[in-house]
């Protein structure tokens, strides 16, 4: 499992290059190109803008402009959950490069959670744009913890890619029952409302055994609140052991079936 | 020196799981079987107990029929599963040529996917430039490396997918019948790259159905069946015992179909409606008809050595040996014979009264030969007509096109027989 995982290290230019692939491949043929990565968090904002400042408008003191706090949680939210739906299919639809090509697996779910880590990257300029024009600027010192965040959420969704990209050969139906479990999740999880909630605050047990709960608020404390220092980065460090313990088991399960996939895609 | 390819006491069983196709995530945690269903219940030997070694540097063929586990042996060699038992050791960097252009991405450029095929293969972005426009041109796609993959041909697929694959440079190049991808001129360069390969003292291990290519190109060859390796060494020996062990079994396929044909053609014609029995006379499928009050009872192609059989060669001897059964005795009756190939068209047909062989009398049991001294016929699949009538039409026993023999030969003519021949030259006219 060890080599197989220092290997990884070599396929750096095989999973850049994919990546690249990947993005290129996903706009040719539209009129705005790359632009789309820009176009579409741009359309989700104004309709949240739409929505929360004319057809409900939401007066939850503290947490103003609402849109802007959302979009906080749903940017890295969207990474989150396409990285597993698409990696879910990922070896699946890879059959032949599996079956046929002497390929290393694990590139393909990698792939995909990188794809849309790029996407998620390119959003942010659009969240900044706003950030400025509202006049809502965070604290620097609390900005320190956004990278930390980053990668303490790539390598949980790594971990979760894999498992989900190897059983998913073995069990087709995971993919659906994927997108119904993510849709709870995201409920379950305080993005569209704030953690400090009274309704949350009554069952912050079930809140804090959600590792995403974490990601979340650490990126609305970074990003959006600015009243003092980042108070989450305990629950964002052991988050972040958890999420390493959790790659190690998620990559031992993918090295398990590793021999299955060319017979079983 | 140590062999390039070896494979020793490689046994490859696949798995079958339980109802693959509805096992469920939710089902298996319902029944609690989600280990159960992980484990397989149903297995199937692709290749089991085969050893075989490839020198550096030397060309090995294997063949074999479909589902005999070649293109199990080349993953296993390739690396792409593993063995059950066994091991399979290999020496060098190996190119796998299993499925062209298996990581293209279809909208995106021939020269994107050149790069990243080349480094899904193993190649530095550096080797992929400096290997760029050989890459290019022995596709020959120089005006259409700009455009997505999607708009090519798949003959321009394949034949990209091969450039990439072949300019890896490995030591030990693996090819599963990908010769058939391009035309003839692709075909020769192909061959080629393959020559000067050897050349360059690298292993080629061919998967083909080319016998052909075997045994012009290869060093050593393996025959496969049904997994287990029925014999290797050379090349010409290979092919002339798999060639036989063909024949043997489209002997048995024939003699199958025919025993059926005749069976399903014995069914009595339905009751109560009179059929005229002249009706059918022109049908072009395959039948049975007439009054039978003289049977066919039984037809066999005898060949040279006295035994029936369904394949014969070119030159042969063959008798068509028909037992006829007379209810009662008749003074009026004409046997004869149709030949016909694979297309329908009738190659030779003639009868006893065409050949002035005035009947008198038939009674009881009796036998017919029809004796062929040599079979002139081209290479193919022939079907026969066998028939007692009266001399104006009227049917006996009419068997139409139920029999089927195989013609083989080692000459590849055309036609539709082969008129006794030699060629002869005036002294300038030389051949070697």
């Amino acid at each position: 499992m060890f080599s197989n995982l220092a290997s990884l290290l070599r396929y750096r230019g095989l999973i850049s290059s994919l990546v690249a692939r990947e993005l290129k491949a996903r706009y040719r043929g539209s009129v705005f190109g790359f632009l789309w990565s820009f176009i579409n968090p741009l359309l989700l904002l104004l309709i949240y803008s739409f929505v929360f400042t004319t057809v409900m408008p939401n007066t939850t003191e503290g947490v103003q402009p609402y849109q802007l706090f959302m979009f906080c949680g749903i940017l890295p939210w969207t990474w989150f959950s396409s990285s597993l739906s698409e990696a879910a299919n990922s070896l699946i639809s890879g059959g032949n490069l599996i079956k046929k090509v002497l390929f290393p697996a694990e590139v393909l779910p990698i792939v995909n959670v990188l794809t849309n880590m790029v996407h998620f990257f390119l959003g942010l300029p659009i969240l900044i744009a706003f950030l400025i024009v509202y006049q809502h600027y965070p604290r620097p010192d609390n900005l320190l913890w956004f990278p930390v965040a980053v990668i303490v959420q790539l390598v949980f969704t790594v971990a979760l890619a894999l498992l989900l990209a190897a059983l998913a050969v073995h069990f087709r139906d995971i993919k659906d029952i994927l997108s119904n479990v993510l849709t709870l999740w995201f409920f379950a999880t305080p993005i569209i409302y704030p953690w400090f909630q009274p309704s949350v605050q009554k069952f912050h047990l079930f809140f804090d055994i959600n590792p995403f709960t974490h990601l979340a608020v650490t990126y609305q404390e970074a990003l959006f609140f600015n009243r003092g220092p980042l108070g989450h980065w305990k629950w964002l460090l052991a988050m972040g052991l958890l999420s390493i313990v959790l790659f190690l088991l998620c990559y031992w399960v993918f090295d398990r079936l590793r021999d299955s996939f060319a017979e079983a895609v | 020196m140590t062999p390039a390819i070896e494979l020793s006491h490689v046994s490859k069983v696949y798995r079958r799981y339980s109802g693959k196709q509805f096992a469920t995530l939710k089902s298996a945690l319902l029944q609690r079987s989600i280990l159960r269903e992980l484990q397989p219940n149903e297995t199937f030997p692709a290749l089991a107990d085969v050893s075989f070694s490839v020198r550096r540097g030397s060309t090995y063929g294997v063949i074999g029929r479909n589902g005999s586990g070649k293109s199990t042996a080349l993953k296993l060699v390739a690396g792409i599963t593993k063995p059950t038992e066994g091991t399979v050791r290999v020496d060098g960097r190996i190119s796998a040529l299993i499925e062209l252009g298996a990581g293209f991405h279809p909208e995106i450029s021939g020269r994107e996917n050149v790069y990243i095929n080349g480094i899904m293969l193993g190649l530095s972005k550096r080797q992929i430039q400096e290997r760029f426009d050989e890459i290019v041109d022995f596709a020959e796609l120089r005006e259409f490396i700009d455009a997505p993959v999607k708009t090519y041909s798949s003959g321009m697929y394949m034949r990209l997918g091969f450039a990439v694959a072949i300019h890896v440079d490995p030591d030990v190049l693996l090819v599963d019948e990908v010769l058939a991808v391009g035309d003839e001129g692709f075909t020769h360069k192909c061959l080629d790259k393959f020559a000067e390969f050897r050349r360059r003292n690298k292993t080629i291990l061919l998967v083909t159905h080319s016998l052909n290519l075997v045994e012009r190109f290869c060093d050593e060859a393996l025959w496969l069946d049904g997994g287990r390796a029925m014999t290797h060494g050379d090349p010409k020996r290979v092919v002339g015992a798999y060639l036989t062990a063909v024949e043997h079994s489209e002997e048995q396929q024939l003699a199958e179909t025919t025993a059926r044909a005749v069976e399903d053609a014995a069914v009595p014609e339905p009751q109560g409606q009179p059929v005229d029995p002249t009706s059918n006379m022109f049908q072009a499928t395959e039948g049975r008809w007439g009054s039978r009050e003289v049977e066919i009872v039984e037809v066999a192609l005898v060949g040279s050595d006295g035994q029936p059989s369904h394949v014969f060669h070119n030159g042969d001897t063959m008798a068509i040996r028909v037992m006829v059964r007379a209810r009662q005795a008749v003074d009026d009756f004409v046997f004869g014979i149709g030949l016909f190939n694979a297309e329908g068209v009738c190659c030779y047909g003639t009868n006893t009264y065409l050949e002035e062989l005035m009947p008198e009398r038939l009674a009881g049991d009796g036998e017919v030969t029809f004796a062929i001294d040599s079979l002139d016929l081209v290479e193919g699949t022939y079907k026969l007509d066998v028939a007692v009538h009266k001399r104006d039409g009227f049917p006996y026993d009419y068997h139409r096109l139920l029999y089927t023999f195989r013609v083989k030969s080692r000459i590849h003519d055309v036609g539709i027989y082969r008129p006794r021949h030699q060629w002869k030259f005036s002294p300038n006219v030389r051949f070697k």
